[in-house]
């Protein structure tokens, strides 16, 4: 169904091919640079496999729309970028409370307000994370190729079913509008939330290893209420019980902490002896992969970690870097994942930001390096 | 002890519910039920879809599949079920808040794709849930908490906007006529697009104590004493009486405009197979059947308005005023004429 084969594409159409291919029949979404290309790809596609596209009114309609659509039995998607994004916040917090599986792709770009349509930034890491009001976590994901495009939003839809929780593929205006090589595999494995029993009294009941319940469609009979009050255990409102509520928050939170270990991918390079770790993530990880390799033909022990999931945060990994080597935290914004970083490091840590639309070079990394002396 | 027979559809483990004593949305939910009985739809093809606000509470009491979403979001929410399962048959119940305020862009765009579902909107002019603020949908003059010196803003026609919007059906009647909500219910469940069933209902807690109106039987009374049918209306006005006091009532529009899943060409297979028997009639033939059945409507009407003259029946009098089902008022006609 999904291209396949040796290709040469653009990062936001690998995206929508990888939705394609992780069983995403349905999308909606709203104009919006620099993550238009997923629209426009989709609207072209998905009605020729069987999906449906739809332009929303806006992008509180669309993520609405996408939800609407899971819980009719369809997987699917959306795509935007900052100014929608903050518009989505409402229902991503109803997606989270509902447990309903769902992809947000998030093709970032300068902000606040409408700030840099058309340049790169990584400043909605938080928002992601917690954007939506209330305690709740979800699933962040970061590529940083045209390919991982592709495979992290496969990844992102299976990670969404697994845990029934909205998942996001955080890319940037780089890794969206660069065109590379990619392998486009025939098929990938894919994974749906398994369906209950009908006629259960409590549809909401969560398994007790995973603490995800099993999942209900509309239209088959379940008779099933979804509602984001905070519900019991058979999805009806109980917003007045300090205890139902605290139980039914606590497990939204842990479902994806508890899993954190299953979940969490990093990729590590030149960690073992590193007394320098660099940490990036997205378009930056290239450039600080680069500096890496200069460093160390300058006879500096660096090594580079880069974060494909962003959330739930690998917590112990930092602690454990901590204890040996420098930390470095290169990224797009004025510091958000550098506060996580610190919240595990308990030392300090070294931060060279940089926004404005431009990457860091691996010139910059390197000199900024150099003077930690 | 007898059963209510809507009961069966009412989720009774979650009673006794949380509107106030009369509420008028107990009167929306018995039309709804009644007309999903009376079309024998089956029930785990329905959807019900609602928003934030009091009436938006209703589909957590009702045994079907159903997803109570954000304020202003249930129209959205519905947009991708139809979509992503055009099978379903969605109804979102919703109110003038959540309606025509924080979800008017939903509610405007819905009803221009003409996207294959029914609204029913409680209009009660007023935020029943927080206590009674002004509303989009709050007649000038009136007082609420946060209109203390009385409402200076005009209302929204919902109905109105709704068929200028594109709707393929809409109707308004209050909940002092709940014969015709159902008729209408049962209408907009049947027909293709974008349907709204406005209901005006009285709020006697939050809005009417504060209005002179202080129980259901006040309200229900100003209603209609204030409603006027829309072809009286019509008439009225060319006589150059002012009704800009009164609410107009009825069917705005009765249409036929493909809705969005025809339009996406997202019909099921079944329906397909209908449509191309239908085109195997000439244009000839098409039209014939058309002119057959305008005719039978035709003759039907006049008998109607014949007796009337004669026998002057208030009942069939009244019914007709309301833009009653034209075979219903047959029937009375028939017992009328013994």
């Amino acid at each position: 169904m999904h291209m396949a084969g040796v290709r040469f594409l653009q990062g936001n159409i690998a995206c929508a091919e990888g939705a394609i291919a992780a069983g995403c029949r349905f999308f909606a979404g709203y104009p919006i640079t620099p993550s238009t290309e997923v629209a426009e790809w989709l609207a072209q596609r998905l009605p020729k496999v069987g999906g449906v596209f739809i332009q929303m009114e806006d992008e509180i309609g669309s993520i609405s729309a996408i939800i609407g659509a899971r819980w009719a039995g369809v997987k699917a998607m959306t795509a935007t970028s900052g100014p929608g994004f903050s518009l989505m916040m409402e229902n991503i917090g109803f997606a989270a409370m509902t447990e309903t599986p769902i992809v947000i792709v998030n093709v970032q770009r300068g902000g606040p307000s409408t700030g840099q349509p058309t340049m790169p930034a990584s400043g909605d890491i938080m928002q992601a994370r917690f954007g939506s009001h209330g305690d709740y976590a979800i699933i962040a994901l970061s590529p940083n190729s045209v390919q991982e495009m592709f495979d992290l939003t496969v990844e992102a839809f299976n990670l969404s079913e697994r845990y029934r929780v909205p998942t996001f593929l955080m890319a940037d205006e780089i890794v969206g509008h660069m065109r590379e090589k990619v392998v486009l595999p025939e098929e990938v494995e894919t994974f749906t939330a398994p369906l209950s029993k009908k006629g259960a009294r409590y549809y909401f009941k969560p398994d007790p290893k995973t603490l995800v319940p099993k999942m209900q469609v509309f239209g088959r009979g379940y008779n099933v209420h979804v509602t984001g009050l905070t519900h019991d255990e058979r999805g009806y409102p109980a917003t007045n019980d300090a205890k139902v509520h605290a139980r039914l928050v606590r497990r939204l939170v842990e479902k994806i902490e508890k899993n954190a270990d299953k979940i969490i991918k990093v990729e590590e390079h030149h960690l073992d002896d590193a007394e320098v770790v660099l940490i990036a993530y997205g378009a930056v990880s290239r450039s600080a992969l680069a500096a890496v390799r200069e460093l160390r033909k300058r006879g500096i022990k660096a090594g580079l970690l880069r974060l494909v999931t962003l959330f739930p945060f690998p917590e112990k990994l930092l602690a454990k870097l901590a204890r040996r080597a420098k930390l470095v935290v290169l990224e797009m914004n004025l510091g958000q994942i550098l506060r996580e970083v610190q919240r595990c490091a308990k030392r300090d840590v070294h931060f060279l930001p940089k926004i404005g639309g431009e990457l860091h070079t691996p010139r910059e990394i390197v000199k900024f390096v150099e003077a930690l002396k | 002890m007898s059963m209510h027979p809507s009961e069966p559809l009412l989720r009774r483990d979650r009673l006794p519910h949380i509107l106030c004593e009369g509420c008028g949305d107990g009167i929306i939910v018995n039309a709804l039920l009644e007309a999903i009985v009376e079309l024998n739809l089956p029930r785990e093809k329905i959807v019900f879809v609602s928003g934030i606000g009091c009436s938006s509470r209703i589909p957590g009491y009702l045994l079907f599949d159903s997803l109570h979403t954000t304020h202003g979001r249930p129209i959205a929410f519905a947009t991708g079920i139809k979509l992503a399962n055009p099978e379903l048959k969605v109804i979102v119940i919703t109110g003038d808040g959540d309606m025509a305020s924080i979800g008017g862009n939903h509610f405007l765009h819905a009803a221009r794709r003409n996207i294959d579902m029914t609204v029913i909107c409680s209009n009660n002019y007023t935020y029943g849930m927080t206590g009674g603020q002004v509303s989009p949908t709050t007649p000038r003059g009136w007082r609420t908490t946060t209109s203390p010196y009385g409402n200076a803003e005009p209302p929204m026609d919902i109905a109105r906007v709704a068929v200028a919007a594109g709707a393929n059906y809409v109707a308004r009647w209050s909940t002092a006529s709940p014969l015709q909500i159902k008729e209408s219910i049962k209408k907009a469940l049947t027909k293709e697009g974008f349907t709204l069933v406005e209901v005006l209902t009285q709020c006697p807690t939050a809005l009417g104590r504060r209005n002179k109106l202080r129980t259901a039987v006040d309200m229900l009374r100003w209603y209609k004493e204030n409603t006027v049918a829309l072809h009286h209306a019509q008439e009225l006005e060319e006589q150059g009486v002012d009704l800009s006091a009164k609410v107009v009532v009825g069917e705005f529009v009765d249409r036929d405009r493909p809705g969005l899943v025809r339009l996406l060409g997202l019909v099921k297979e079944e329906e397909k197979r209908i449509e191309k028997k239908e085109e195997k009639l000439t244009p000839e033939q098409r039209a014939a059947k058309r002119k057959e059945e305008e005719e039978r409507l035709r003759e039907a009407r006049k008998r109607i308005l014949e007796v009337i003259a004669k026998l002057g029946s208030p009942k069939i009098r009244r019914m007709i005023e309301l833009g009653g089902d034209v075979e219903k008022i047959e029937k009375e006609l028939v017992k009328h004429e013994g």
